[in-house]
């Protein structure tokens, strides 16, 4: 059998990203890129944040939030290059800078959620 | 037609010299269709743009008021509210297009018919309303 | 309406070119005519040296294929006066490599084709005796559109994929392997799929969406690779996970 490709796996990663960007990223960019800032809406405490994102499931899905569009910008992003830039010869470079970053992102991610307190 | 080695001297058959022509870099510039598709890979820049800033609310979240609020004036920038609105626009195009491209790759089927196009698209946008919704019902209500 | 319309056309000869030029002629402007029409009026009444393709002259033979005006049109089924007053240029199809004036060399489609075998896959045959195979309504419309494709080969030269690397297996070679695949009477989806799942097979595809666009028989040739991406997503996951299961 041929050597186990990835492509299905980061096509399905892409996917999954784009479902959570598409549901969840508009509001809230709107929210706190927008309305918060520009006083449309009185923005919560930071306690009052605070207090909503020490609880386990938020935790949860902020994690979601933050890696899963990273995955979903790596896949997209390497075929833009590959397409609009015609770099497909520094395959490798782009790759390991999409991927690398989803999965910097990732661990950054993780680390500042696991221990929130 | 090819002939045995070592025979007579065989035809070569006359090959055309065929033109290729290179596709530019701005292949995308000039035609709208594909200036709309680019348009829609670009949007995922943004989308890890909101990553990156939701990443740093989250560590200033983390430090306390004082670093919270340094974020928050750091939003208010008027550079930062100019690329968040921007960032805004593609990301309201990138749920767009996904929203409206979904239908095409399944074949959703009820009773052997297939469910229309439309039916799936506008499923999704009334999930997204209704998601949205409880979003802020749950930052703002706390 | 205007008299005559001028026609743009690419010329290129291989033995006296380096690269297509382009001549202009005349064309009266008549009503019921096709592009086509136009094209085979310059054969006969004002250069005969012109060199390109047709056949049917009804849209099912899939021969004509051009660039109009920048797009990829089946000539025999894109209406001359609709582009008045002019001028119409006609390119030979995109992204392919041109033998002469607007005659395009196909034999890197016809080569993908037959990659993604093409015809009804069975480890088994039934014996005669046991009749044909039967399909239901149901079943036949689950792979319906995508055997209407008649291999115009526009799809590909709407595909700026398929322009920018040589190895992508293209809109129709892929439809055409979903025709299969999704036919009940097929067994083959593995085997192909071992194929398709090539790097270049069908993960180059970015759903650009203009295959689907210009198809002039509504195969929606970027559907069908969609489906197949995600049929080829679930079998990944199906295989990583339940490895026991055999094929």
């Amino acid at each position: 059998m041929a050597k186990r490709l990835m492509e299905p796996f980061l096509w399905s990663a892409f996917s999954a990203g784009g479902v959570v960007a598409a549901y969840l990223i508009p509001v809230h960019l709107f929210l706190f890129g927008l309305a918060f800032p520009l006083g449309w809406v009185p923005s919560p405490s930071p306690e009052a944040l605070h207090a909503l994102a020490r609880h386990p499931l938020a935790r949860i899905y902020l994690f979601v939030l933050c890696s899963l569009p990273l995955f979903h910008w790596a896949h997209r992003f390497r075929y833009t290059l590959y397409d609009g830039l015609q770099v497909k010869h520094l395959n490798e470079v782009i790759t390991a800078f999409c991927y690398g970053g989803a999965v910097l992102g990732t661990i950054a991610a993780g680390y500042l959620l696991w221990n929130f307190r | 037609m090819p002939n045995e080695a070592g025979s007579t001297p065989s035809y070569t058959e006359f090959h055309p010299r065929w033109y290729r022509k290179r596709v530019s870099t701005y292949w995308w510039l000039w035609n709208w269709s594909y200036m709309k598709f680019v348009l829609r890979e670009i949007s995922s820049v943004f989308v890890a743009w909101f990553v990156v800033v939701t990443l740093v609310q989250i560590r200033c979240l983390r430090e306390g008021s004082v670093a919270y609020a340094q974020w928050q004036a750091w939003m208010r920038s008027p550079l930062l509210l100019a690329l968040n609105a921007v960032s805004l626009l593609f990301v309201v195009l990138h749920t767009v297009t996904w929203f409206n491209l979904t239908p095409r790759a399944m074949d959703l089927r009820v009773g052997g018919k297939r469910v229309p196009g439309l039916l799936i698209a506008g499923a999704n946008y009334l999930a997204w309303a209704v998601v949205s919704a409880i979003v802020v019902r749950i930052i703002l209500g706390g | 309406m205007a008299e005559t319309i001028q026609l743009e056309v690419t010329r290129y000869s291989p033995e006296r070119d380096a690269s297509p030029g382009v001549q202009t002629f005349d064309v009266p402007c008549r009503k019921e005519w096709v592009v086509l029409d136009a094209l085979n009026y310059i054969k006969d009444s004002l250069d005969g040296s012109l060199a390109y393709r047709w056949s049917c002259r009804m849209g099912i033979c899939g021969s004509c294929g051009m660039m109009v005006n920048g797009e990829p049109k089946l000539t025999c089924a894109t209406f001359l006066a609709s582009y008045a007053p002019g001028p119409v240029r006609v390119e030979p199809l995109q992204y392919f490599p041109v033998v002469r004036d607007l005659v395009i060399e196909m034999s890197d489609f016809m080569r993908k084709l037959k990659g993604v075998k093409p015809w009804i896959i069975r480890p088994e045959e039934k014996p005669l005796a046991e009749g044909e195979y039967l399909q239901t309504p149901e079943q036949l419309d689950a792979y319906k559109q995508y055997s209407m494709c008649i291999n115009c080969v526009l799809c590909y030269a709407a595909c700026p994929v398929y322009g920018l690397d040589p190895l992508f297996a293209g809109p129709a070679a892929i439809a055409l392997a979903q025709r299969y695949n999704l036919d009940s009477r097929d067994q083959g989806a593995s085997e192909r799929m071992d194929i398709l799942s090539q790097h270049e097979g069908v993960w180059g595809c970015t759903f650009v969406g203009e295959c689907t666009k210009v198809c002039p028989k509504n195969v929606d040739p970027a559907g069908a690779i969609q489906r197949y991406k995600l049929a080829a997503a679930k079998e990944w996951f199906k295989s990583l996970l339940m490895p026991w299961g055999t094929k």
